[in-house]
């Protein structure tokens, strides 16, 4: 045991310095995990609001305005060009000038006031299915809560002395992420595709450029056991991730505001169990890869679906029975869960324990199994 | 007699080759202790495969092989405590400094650290790399790259050592340094089994065997196979050279030529009859003779001749 720990120290230092050897790289890795918090967080921001709106008033009535008015004031829209017909609208859509257009024809007030249907025609630039979506939702709520309004003003006027209210009024509470911020989602996703990407390309690579370069084979005629060599291969690379990790983390409550909600100490502690199949994943590419660009391939290959399927980018609710039951054969979606629940919930270890031990299963089978088939041959 | 290196009917087929073509075809091969062992052979002839199953690094399709007394499939482990393995391509670390690379392989092989610096020193001396201790491995050039990798296999104090083509891209200087350092080793009891494409060099070991298309052609001594081949040579240096070689074509008892360099070198069942034939031959062809002689046979003429043999046989 004392000589096969100090073999599995050799490796570990021996790792070490390639890893400060190639600072480029080095920085990188460290890099690369706050650039795309960053990244994610500004650039991609696609929160809908302030669309900019094309208005062609004919009607030029009190009903016409107050329905304009209703359009800004909703915080959605911003009305940023006045148009004088259909066609001009279409124009602006055609070149991007505005996202939406409204057209609010002649006889619309005339029809209101005499208790008819007064019609107008709302315009989508659909193009980008997540804005047109908000935008319609938006357009619509602003026109029923308009056309409420206006049907309250026809009873109380045509009834003496008739106060109207209307039966239903639904309280909606966002728990968890009050502001219903992107970030609060995606930072806790990062955190996820850090410890499964880094982990899982760095691990691999580790391995398979000893192949490639070929001292695989004068490593294989030492003593040292298949299991020293991995755990003194995986250990710097444990190390890169949670530093990583503390990094995102960081990042997301000092630039983003999204502080942790439950214990640190359970985040780390469930990260490095969901570690070992990132890594046992790595161990795993490493033994069926030659070189490192069939790695990289075989790493895409893994990494691309668990990231769909796991629902780290769109909710898993909403996919088709055979993709949802998928994302359950990955260790990943179960982590997700674990991640969002101590982030944002607070949630500690008994409430997530239905999620805990299926991620601990897969993650103990993937890392034994893959360290298993790893064979000191060529 | 015991043997240091024992191997009995290896083959090798590797899957990316035809059905019944062998990398090695049930080879046998005995090492005795304090041998410096030579396995000669062309690109290809399955010097690599060999040498890598005897060094456990991969294992045969069938057959068996002990290295001082362990096997290398069973107890590969045990194999490997003993034995110091060099690879036919650059395998040390290129990024880590030669100080580095020694350490390395010192402390993975479980070399005591109080011994460590005393066994660096020595091997850094023997192999003259003292001065370059800092210097990347990547920056070496070739000659001191397998010094190098010939330092980190011995770093441990094998018993066995395995060299696959130590001397291959490397300058001839470079080559004789090499050759004199494996002459040490042997000086220190260790028993070397090395290959090589260069037949001058197989001159230099103890035992030779020769090895093509996966077969054992031939084993012995070098100067044992020399009288075991059914030919002598003759060289001859004549000109015009196109008469010289029709003479060599036609004249009766020349069993093959080859040219090397600016004469012929002759295979003939019997010298003394056919120089003065040779001789004759010439002049009446007017040509010029500058050299008739006999001489030594090499061990590229029995390679060349053993090659031949094997492809009528075919």
């Amino acid at each position: 045991m004392g000589q096969g720990f100090r073999r599995m120290a050799t490796i570990v230092r021996k790792e070490w310095l390639h890893i400060i050897r190639d600072p480029r790289t080095l920085a990188l890795v460290i890099v690369m995990p706050v650039l795309m918090l960053i990244l994610l967080g500004y650039a991609v921001a696609n929160d809908v609001e302030d669309l900019p709106l094309a208005v062609a008033d004919l009607s030029r009535t009190d009903a016409s305005r107050t329905l304009l008015e209703k359009f800004s004031a909703s915080g959605f829209y911003l009305v940023t060009h006045v148009a004088q017909s259909e066609d001009e609208i279409l124009a602006m859509l055609d070149a991007g000038t505005v996202k939406a257009g409204i057209y609010i024809p002649e006889d619309f007030g005339r029809n209101i006031s005499t208790g008819g249907v007064g019609t107008i025609q709302f315009y989508i630039d659909g193009s980008n299915p997540t804005v047109a979506q908000t935008a319609q939702l938006a357009a619509e709520t602003v026109s029923q809560a308009t056309s409420q309004q206006i049907l309250i003003q026809r009873l109380e006027r045509s009834g003496a002395g008739l106060t109207i209210s209307l039966p239903i009024d639904t309280h909606i509470l966002y728990l968890y992420n009050p502001d219903m911020r992107r970030m609060n989602f995606m930072i806790p996703g990062l955190v996820a595709v850090i410890l499964q990407v880094q982990t899982l390309l760095l691990t691999a690579f580790a391995i398979v450029r000893e192949r490639e370069q070929g001292t695989f084979e004068q490593l294989i005629v030492t003593p040292v056991r298949s299991w020293e060599l991995i755990l003194g291969k995986i250990l710097p690379f444990v190390l890169v991730a949670f530093l990583n990790v503390a990094m995102t983390v960081g990042a997301g409550a000092f630039l983003f505001g999204v502080k942790v909600a439950g214990s640190i100490a359970l985040l780390a502690g469930l990260s490095l169990v969901f570690l070992l199949s990132s890594l046992g994943l790595g161990v795993l590419i490493s033994t069926i890869s030659r070189t490192q660009m069939q790695a990289m391939y075989m790493a895409s290959f893994i990494m691309i679906p668990s990231f769909i399927l796991a629902g780290l980018l769109f909710p898993r609710e909403n996919m088709p029975w055979l993709a949802y039951y998928s994302g359950y054969l990955l260790p990943v979606t179960y982590f997700l869960e674990v991640v969002r629940g101590i982030i944002l919930k607070g949630a500690d270890f008994f409430v997530l324990w239905n999620w805990i031990w299926p991620m601990a299963v897969f993650s103990i089978v993937v890392f034994f199994a893959s360290v298993m088939m790893f064979h000191k041959r060529l | 007699m015991t043997f240091v290196i024992e191997a009995k009917k290896l083959s090798k087929h590797y899957p990316s080759q035809r059905e019944n073509y062998l990398a090695l075809d049930s080879v046998d091969l005995e090492v005795a202790p304090g041998q410096l062992y030579g396995l000669v052979g062309p690109d290809g002839a399955g010097k690599t495969t060999l040498l890598r199953i005897l060094s456990t690094v991969m294992e045969p399709t069938s057959g068996s092989a002990q290295l001082a007394g362990f096997d290398v499939m069973k107890q590969s482990e045990d194999v490997r405590a003993l034995l110091g393995y060099m690879p036919q391509a650059f395998s040390l670390y290129p990024d880590l400094s030669v100080m580095e690379n020694l350490k390395f392989f010192a402390d993975i092989n479980g070399v005591p650290a109080r011994e460590q610096k005393k066994r660096i020193d020595e091997l850094l001396a023997f192999a003259r790399l003292t001065e370059f201790t800092t210097r990347r491995s990547e920056n070496l050039s070739g000659g001191m790259r397998k010094k190098l990798a010939l330092a980190c296999a011995l770093i441990h104090e094998p018993k066995i050592l395995l060299l696959d083509e130590p001397t291959t891209g490397v300058d001839p200087v470079s080559r004789r340094e090499l050759w004199h350092l494996l002459a040490k080793v042997i000086q220190q009891g260790v028993t070397v089994l090395v290959s090589t494409p260069y037949m001058d060099e197989a001159e230099r070991c103890s035992t030779v065997s020769v090895i093509n298309q996966g077969r054992m052609l031939i084993t012995g001594a070098p100067i044992e196979l020399e009288k075991q081949m059914p030919f002598q040579i003759v060289e001859v240096k004549a000109r015009p050279r196109y008469t010289l070689r029709a003479v060599a074509d036609q004249t009766d008892g020349v069993l093959s030529w080859r040219a090397v360099g600016d004469r012929l070198r002759l295979s003939v069942d019997n010298p003394n009859a056919v120089m003065p034939r040779i001789d004759d031959e010439l002049k009446k062809a007017g040509a010029q003779i500058s050299i008739l002689r006999e001489a030594r046979i090499l061990m590229e003429d029995v390679f060349i001749y053993l090659v031949e043999k094997q492809k009528e046989q075919a």
